[in-house]
């Protein structure tokens, strides 16, 4: 190893005056560069993005509107399935959609066990037809701090609750994702989170009218990197409670772990309710920056939810019960 | 090897120059043709903080690799590298001051304090900041050559809070951060090991000196 131990710097080092770009071509040069790269953003935020029109997917039938729906613009579909955390796929959010492309949905059963009349599996198919199929404009924010507007198409979370028949002793259920890692590249990963993923509600909250299953966005039956053929979707928490590619409902009597409380506790509790006074460890979750918007908007109790929820938490210290 | 000729050297600056630009170009042509998806500020912030960390590493190189081969010209295109980590580390900056938090001074000295992994990417940058000031020939004179380097080494400081800064950011799955932090790990250790060795090469002497005196 060549180690000379110099006294000074030597001649070598220094660039000589004549160097090819000044100092000052080069300060200009990334003032324009860093000008030009923040108008190209102002762009594509005030000009940008029309909702493009999807071809693929098939149409769902029989949809009817909900007056649970919000009257604000949705996201468009391009955003909506290019964005998008889905850490089986990748932790990447602009990939799930791309490697979720031949993920299997058919055949599909979704088991039902626990503190319930009696097991069963259910056929995705007949649990299409539980309840009539509804179109619900939901807010969506993410615990990262984004948010989007989503046509979500399913039916109350409760008539699946109540094909399920769970015991009256049953204070929760627990869901579960497929484990296919054959299909989801991440499950073959260690390091990344504890396969399968697992979420779970309190019964007052899953059987609260908000909460869908989602089976189709946009009419169309639900794209493979939202979560088909059947997700979870409770607008008032935070996104990841709205867990993907369910296999399972488990009710019990007690408070089921949950994925990303268990990797980290501080971070993400079980409820996980969309609280603009409660800080992420990492992060503000007072704004958000709505999908295609430029400016940050202020994030909303239980994201706006309030006055239909609010009652569920009566007399609970939301700081605690995070 | 024969070192390479001046004019070789001064030739190839434009190139490396206009590549170094490459990231900061696609990111702008991309920002135009709504190529940056449905969150073109993440995108952005994502992008520029890789490459402030991609630069740090390889302006870190350039000395090994240097030593190691006989790529002795390889110096005199570091510090147009270190100013282009500090070019990627401000755009950072940029980004999260104005287009995260739009230049709302208590909202940011509230992320400052309050938050990890923001205190170690301000320190990151705060640590480069009298480097890139110092970097002209005028102050390597001023200074002097060895009071210069000595406070060129804060280089080592702020590429290890850059890799603290992603490793706090990261929710889960910590294999990028980690990568570059393996990397800067072996570029350090690199040096380490030569201090030693340049150390114990000097006592040697010092220990011989007498009795050849």
């Amino acid at each position: 190893m060549l180690i000379k131990k110099s006294s000074d710097i030597s001649s070598s080092e220094i660039t000589p005056k004549s160097a090819y770009l000044s100092r000052r071509k080069f300060i200009s040069g990334a003032v324009a560069a860093g000008a030009a790269l923040a108008g190209g953003v102002y762009l594509r935020e005030h000009v940008g993005s029309s909702n493009t029109v999807h071809a693929s997917g098939a149409k769902l039938s029989g949809i009817v509107k909900s007056p649970l729906s919000t009257s604000e613009t949705p996201t468009s579909f391009k955003d909506i399935t290019n964005y998008n955390n889905y850490y089986e796929f990748s932790t990447d959010k602009y990939e799930p959609n791309g490697l979720a492309k031949n993920f299997r949905t058919r055949p599909w059963t979704v088991a039902i066990d626990g503190m319930v009349k009696r097991p069963k599996k259910l056929d995705i198919d007949s649990i299409m037809k539980l309840a009539p199929l509804e179109e619900r404009i939901y807010r969506h924010r993410c615990v990262e701090g984004w948010s989007m507007v989503i046509p979500w198409v399913g039916f109350p979370l409760s008539a699946l609750i109540k094909a399920a028949e769970p015991l009256a002793g049953a204070k929760f259920v627990a869901f579960q994702t497929v484990l296919a890692p054959d299909q989801m590249p991440n499950q073959k990963e260690s390091g990344v989170l504890d396969w399968p993923y697992v979420e779970g509600l309190r019964m007052d909250e899953a059987m609260h009218p908000l909460a869908i299953m989602a089976v189709g966005l946009y009419d169309e039956v639900l794209p493979n990197v939202d979560g088909a053929p059947l997700r979870l979707v409770v607008p008032w928490k935070y996104g990841f409670k709205g867990i993907k590619a369910i296999v399972k409902l488990s009710f019990t009597d007690s408070m089921p772990p949950t994925t990303w409380n268990r990797m980290a506790p501080d971070e993400y509790g079980f409820y996980s309710n969309v609280n603009p006074q409660k800080d992420h460890p990492r992060w503000s979750q007072a704004n958000e920056r709505r999908i295609g918007e430029f400016r940050k908007r202020p994030t909303l109790m239980f994201n706006g939810y309030a006055d239909q929820v609010g009652s569920l938490y009566s007399g609970m210290d939301l700081q605690k019960n995070y | 090897m024969r070192p390479l000729p001046d004019k070789f050297v001064r030739a190839l600056k434009a190139p490396v120059f206009l590549l170094c630009l490459g990231p900061a170009f696609v990111l702008t042509w991309k920002g135009f043709h709504g190529g940056l998806g449905a969150n073109p500020i993440d995108v952005i912030t994502r992008t520029t903080g890789r490459w402030t960390l991609t630069f740090l590493l390889i302006t870190l190189s350039v000395t090994p690799v240097r030593k190691l081969s006989s790529l002795t010209w390889l110096i005199r295109f570091r510090r147009m590298l270190g100013m282009f980590a500090f070019f990627y580390g401000s755009l950072h900056l940029m980004t999260y001051v104005w287009l995260d938090k739009f230049f709302d001074v208590h909202a940011m000295l509230h992320d400052i304090a309050k938050r990890r992994f923001i205190t170690a990417g301000m320190t990151a940058w705060a640590l480069m900041l009298p480097l890139a000031l110092t970097s002209t020939t005028g102050w390597i004179r001023r200074l002097g050559g060895k009071r210069w380097q000595k406070l060129h080494r804060l280089i080592y400081f702020s590429a290890a809070a850059g890799v603290v800064h992603f490793i706090w950011l990261v929710k889960a799955d910590l294999r990028r951060p980690l990568t570059y932090g393996a990397i800067l790990a072996v570029l350090l250790a690199y040096r380490l090991i030569a201090w030693l060795v340049a150390l114990f090469r000097t006592r040697r002497a010092a220990v011989r000196e007498p009795v050849q005196a």
